[in-house]
């Protein structure tokens, strides 16, 4: 979970270099993001936690906050 | 890379290109004249599985990796930039079935796909929405029925003669993708003729008037459609337009090379004229640089690497524009000749200059990678 938590936050570090956001903070709400960065986002979870993100998943509201993202990282890592 | 897999690639390209050369190269000026390409290249293309090249196995495709994917929309593209768009827009919908489908919608149509049985095309543009995409005035509302399309779509490549389109409308005012036969009630199709460049992509204006489609045309799930779904398409297609950039440089480099080396001006050959070795210099030198940039992306997307996205911007906003000069210069350097039809070098121009308006215009390309450079700088 923390390792998760810490690559997520590398990640999100490139985009968000001028700002520090918390693990709750609601990263749309914030203005950052586009369908660029949306697929950027999927593309580094997909890749990095070798996972597969059906289009279920694909909704905003799991990559609303670095939490929710690890949420569904974790999730997805389960066994099935 | 293993060498196994880098033969393979090598061989690929040489497979396409003697397709290309066999079957394209020489017909490529009278389809632009005819303004279409014929159903027989098309069936050709399907018996070789380039229409499924994206394709996973399992359905038929040929499940091409990103390189030799390169390799066969620049053979294509150095061949007839209008037969590199058929497989670019028919790939982008195959890729959003494939990737975005459930398991009955693509168990229906990839195997379709993939033989060239059925030809998709890729509908988001309409006539009062290009670049912004957020534009779109095309609904779908759900009743008990299915789905009602109202509208419209524009400039859809291939649309003369798609067999399913996939449409981008507003559900509840969220861009979704749907899936959409031809023989769809209530879809009418126009051909719009003259265009400027790509003339043989046989584009579409489609209209949709209480178009009903059931439950189960929907791709994806609601408010999917253009950030997810047609991103996705569109970065598809702008690597292969990026590749078929090259093949278009590469076309216009041969040409040149072949002309200025029989061409005499004051008792000497052309490619002694020091003005015209310049601009020999800039296309070659385009053309590599060019194809390093496709290669560089297509490395990246063959690891699954985020970054690959913004190196594919990268090389289509590079590849398009130097194909565009380098045409520019191939008609200057044909003269008279470059501007008459029995020389393709204009119809490198046309095409080249198509190639910096879809899959984003220069201009976004510009908003994308100069905002990019400053999210990683420090300031
Ligand atoms: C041959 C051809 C084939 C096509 N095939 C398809 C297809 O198969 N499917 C499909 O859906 N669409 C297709 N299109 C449409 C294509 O995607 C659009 O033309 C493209 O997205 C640009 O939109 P537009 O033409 O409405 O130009 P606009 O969006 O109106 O832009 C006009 C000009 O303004 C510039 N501009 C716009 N916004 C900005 C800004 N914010 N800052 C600076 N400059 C700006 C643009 O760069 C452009 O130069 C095709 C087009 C052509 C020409």
């Amino acid at each position: 979970m923390e390792e998760t938590k810490v690559k997520v936050k590398a990640f999100l570090s490139r985009f968000f270099r001028k700002s520090e956001i918390a693990d709750d903070d609601d990263i749309f709400a914030l203005g950052f993001v586009n369908s660029l960065f949306a697929m950027q986002l999927v593309m580094f979870l997909e890749k990095e936690f070798s996972l597969r993100i059906q289009p279920a998943d694909l909704d905003f509201k799991n990559f609303r906050s670095i939490n929710s993202i690890v949420e569904l990282v974790e999730r997805l890592k389960q066994p099935a | 890379m293993s060498s196994g897999s880098a033969i393979q690639q090598l061989a690929g390209r040489e497979a396409f290109r003697s397709f290309a050369e066999r079957y394209i190269v020489h017909e490529a000026d009278r389809w632009d004249s005819e303004e279409a390409i014929p159903q027989s290249i098309i069936q050709q293309m399907g018996a070789e599985g380039y229409l499924g090249a994206v394709i996973s196995k399992e359905f038929g495709g040929l499940e091409l990796d990103m390189k030799s994917l390169g390799a066969l929309s620049e053979e294509m593209g150095r061949a007839c930039s209008s037969v590199r768009s058929l497989l670019t827009v028919h790939g982008m919908a195959s890729i959003a079935v494939e990737r975005f489908g459930t398991a009955e919608q693509r168990q229906k149509w990839l195997p379709l796909l993939a033989s060239g049985q059925t030809i998709g095309a890729f509908g988001l543009s309409e006539a009062g929405a290009g670049t912004d995409t957020k534009a779109i005035t095309t609904t779908a509302t759900i009743t008990e029925e299915g789905y009602v399309l109202e509208g419209g779509k524009k400039w859809i490549t291939f649309g003369q003669i798609a067999d399913l389109f996939l449409i981008f409308a507003k559900l509840d005012g969220e861009p979704t993708a749907f899936l959409v036969p031809r023989t769809t009630p209530g879809l009418s199709i126009d051909h719009l003729k003259g265009i400027f460049g790509t003339t043989a992509s046989m584009i579409a204006e489609l209209r949709m008037e209480n178009c009903l489609i059931p439950h189960e045309a929907i791709l994806g799930s609601k408010g999917l459609g253009v950030p997810y779904i047609a991103m996705s398409c569109l970065d598809y297609g702008r690597y292969t337009i990026a590749w078929g950039c090259v093949g278009i440089l590469q076309a216009c480099l041969d040409a040149c090379l072949s002309y200025t080396s029989k061409r005499e001006t004051f008792g000497t050959l052309l490619k002694n004229q020091q003005l015209i070795q310049k601009m020999i210099t800039e296309m070659t030198v385009n053309t590599k640089a060019a194809r390093l940039l496709c290669e560089d992306a297509g490395r990246l997307k063959d690891e699954g690497d985020s970054q690959g996205l913004l190196a594919t911007w990268a090389a289509k906003y590079f590849a398009s524009i130097s194909a565009t000069k380098a045409a520019n210069e191939a008609v200057q350097i044909h003269g008279a000749n470059g501007c008459s039809r029995d020389y393709p070098v204009q119809r490198y121009l046309r095409d080249a200059k198509v190639m910096e308006i879809i899959e984003g215009t220069t201009q976004m390309h510009e908003l994308v990678i100069s905002s990019d450079a400053y999210s990683l700088s420090d300031f």
